[in-house]
């Protein structure tokens, strides 16, 4: 892999569900410390795309290469301990669990007791639950949830849901973050946070790429925007570029 | 672990230490070392049920093996009856195991399905290996068990031993849960997809907490057995499955005191309604036994009516509610005495 600058290069991807076909013969390549969108109609096979690179579908043909390797067709949690980070387009926080301790299970792969050792020691007397706890209350306060920490996730307005699923995945320390449409359901107030958001996450040196309908965040926060139409890569750039590309135009407004 | 659950552990130790003041004969004593047994049942099914979203209707069938283990161990192989329980307990993790692993992988409720042929299985062998296990005739002189070389020969003392046992498994569970574990366990229950997105390993973590709830009810079974130091194959039948679960189900599945409080209480029930025959028969209704069945499905009936979260859950709200009361009636108050 010559191109030292791509975090994860998607080759030739196609992916069939019984005879309809969701991606098909689908390349690009997300450059290393960008914020890459993913734009295109309704059932363009974005989400799709989000599928095959956290391992929740694989596909029928085609590679991904993530820091110069194949990706194996892994389970998620594989991915996760590769530093694959990923929210869900239906936020799907763990209702029951409080704020913190949402974060917390962020930071299962960083810390280690088993059924053994944590059935054994009440939480006060390990020092690693005390480090767990530590590190999700700094990502919790990093995408400024702090308040939340002690109430219950599912009683938290949508907006803090997502800030929160974002927190969560921070919490493992991925190098690469999808965000399946951080800003929908958001009000403007909100979305304009999620972007100030994710500007600071690709700070951290977190690769960031998005899926994300809403094109006056898309085209103000990404350095690259890739458009797929009918499970196709309709065009790639930058926002200036796929703004004034003319397929891209006809795409969404229809011929 | 929260405060609120150290709390309800001294409540629980006083509650334990106060009951043989109360109990008129050692056969009530007996009664509440059964409600012993199923609690550790109960504690494992609960873990499996309301922390791993995951159902097993053959949780009768470990407490078989633990039994079981324990009585052939003991009387064919001579050996220590801890020895015994730990042999069963063993043997139900890898049971548990063999069992889960190729039916937690799937999404869905294929563990029930598994689970209840398995408890059909247990019981036939139960009947039929006559060799091993004495057969319908049961297997006795299985020995009780000595703490410290102390024997456990009274009612009461094996009363307070079981309950300690209880506690001390419940205290494990209750650790499990607040910890990495237990995070994972409430993730996978919450979202399964979320948890595997931050790297839980769902379907080892659902086999894993299979395991240990097999565990519980090994245990439980080998305590059984080493207090009755007699077994048949009649109460480890399918219908004991099933009563487990409606235990775990009418305590609260999301939390482990609804465990402990279901299985005390259908386990004293039989008791209370063979008492209440007496007075049914004053006023003229012949009760028998074999109506218990009815008013176990009129019971479960009615609190997934008016308590689908159980009755831990149902005195808790309770309980907030009539703090609430209280604190407005002393706000009122000192409103008032201004």
């Amino acid at each position: 892999m010559p191109e030292n600058n791509q975090i994860l290069e998607l080759q030739r991807l196609r992916k069939v569900f019984g005879g309809v076909v969701a991606l098909d013969d689908l390349s690009f390549a997300v450059k290393r410390n960008s914020i890459t969108s993913v734009i295109g109609p309704n059932g363009a096979g974005k989400t799709t795309v989000f599928n095959l690179i956290t391992g929740y579908l694989r596909p029928t043909s085609g590679a991904l290469v993530y820091k110069g390797s194949f990706l194996k067709s892994e389970n998620p949690h594989r991915m996760a301990a590769m530093g694959i980070g990923r929210t869900f387009q239906n936020v799907q926080v763990f209702a029951d669990m409080t704020g913190l301790e949402n974060v917390m299970v962020g930071r299962h792969l960083r810390s280690s007791a088993g059924i053994i050792v944590s059935g054994l020691l009440p939480s006060f007397l390990r020092s690693e639950e005390k480090q767990v706890t530590e590190d999700a209350a700094r990502c919790l306060e990093f995408v400024g949830l702090a308040q939340a920490a002690d109430k219950p996730a599912g009683a938290l307005p949508l907006g803090n849901q997502r800030m929160l699923e974002i927190a969560r995945a921070l919490a493992i320390e991925p190098d690469l973050l999808l965000l399946d449409e951080p800003a929908s359901g958001l009000n403007s107030r909100e979305t304009i946070a999620m972007g100030e958001l994710i500007g600071r996450i690709r700070q951290k040196g977190i690769t960031v790429m998005l899926v994300e309908h809403d094109m006056e965040l898309v085209m103000d926060i990404s350095d690259n925007v890739a458009v797929m139409n009918f499970g196709k890569l309709l065009a790639e750039g930058t926002p200036r570029e796929i703004q004034q590309n003319m397929e891209v135009i006809s795409a969404y407004l229809g011929e | 672990m929260p405060l609120k659950d150290y709390i309800g552990f001294c409540i629980l130790i006083c509650l334990v230490l106060l009951m043989p003041h109360l109990m008129v004969n050692d056969y009530y004593l007996g009664v509440l070392v059964f409600a012993a047994f199923n609690c550790l049942a109960c504690i494992g099914l609960c873990l499996l049920m309301g922390y791993a979203g995951q159902i097993s209707l053959g949780h009768g069938a470990f407490i078989a093996i633990g039994a079981y283990s324990s009585g052939i161990f003991t009387t064919a192989f001579g050996w220590s009856p801890w020895a015994a329980m730990a042999a069963g307990a063993f043997a139900a993790m890898v049971i548990a195991m063999a069992v889960g692993i190729p039916t937690l992988r799937l999404k869905g409720h294929y563990l029930a399905m598994a689970t209840l042929g398995f408890a059909s299985i247990v019981h036939i062998v139960a009947v039929a290996a006559t060799g091993f296990t004495g057969g319908p005739a049961g297997m006795s002189g299985i020995p009780g068990l000595r703490l410290f070389g102390y024997p456990l020969d009274s009612d009461l003392k094996y009363y307070y031993f079981a309950w300690a046992a209880v506690i001390i498994g419940l205290y494990f569970a209750f650790n499990l849960i607040h910890s990495r574990v237990g995070r994972g366990l409430r993730a996978i229950h919450g979202s399964g997809d979320a948890a595997e997105a931050v790297g839980v390993n769902t379907a080892v973590y659902k086999i894993q907490v299979f395991a240990l709830s097999a565990v519980y009810a090994s245990v439980g079974g080998s305590l059984y057995a080493c207090y009755v130091n007699y077994i048949d194959p009649g109460p480890f039948d399918v219908m004991h499955s099933v009563m487990l679960v409606t235990m775990v189900a009418v305590g609260g599945l999301r939390h482990l005191w609804g465990a402990v409080i279901g299985a005390v209480l259908l386990s004293v029930l039989p008791e209370i309604l063979s008492m209440a025959a007496a007075p049914l028969r004053g006023i003229g209704i012949a009760y028998r036994p074999d109506y218990d069945i009815l008013v176990y499905g009129g019971i479960l009936l009615l609190i997934m009516m008016f308590l689908p979260d159980g009755l831990f859950a149902g005195i808790a709200s309770a309980g907030r509610s009539g703090i609430a009361v209280v604190k407005k009636y002393a706000r009122g108050g000192r409103i008032a005495g201004k």
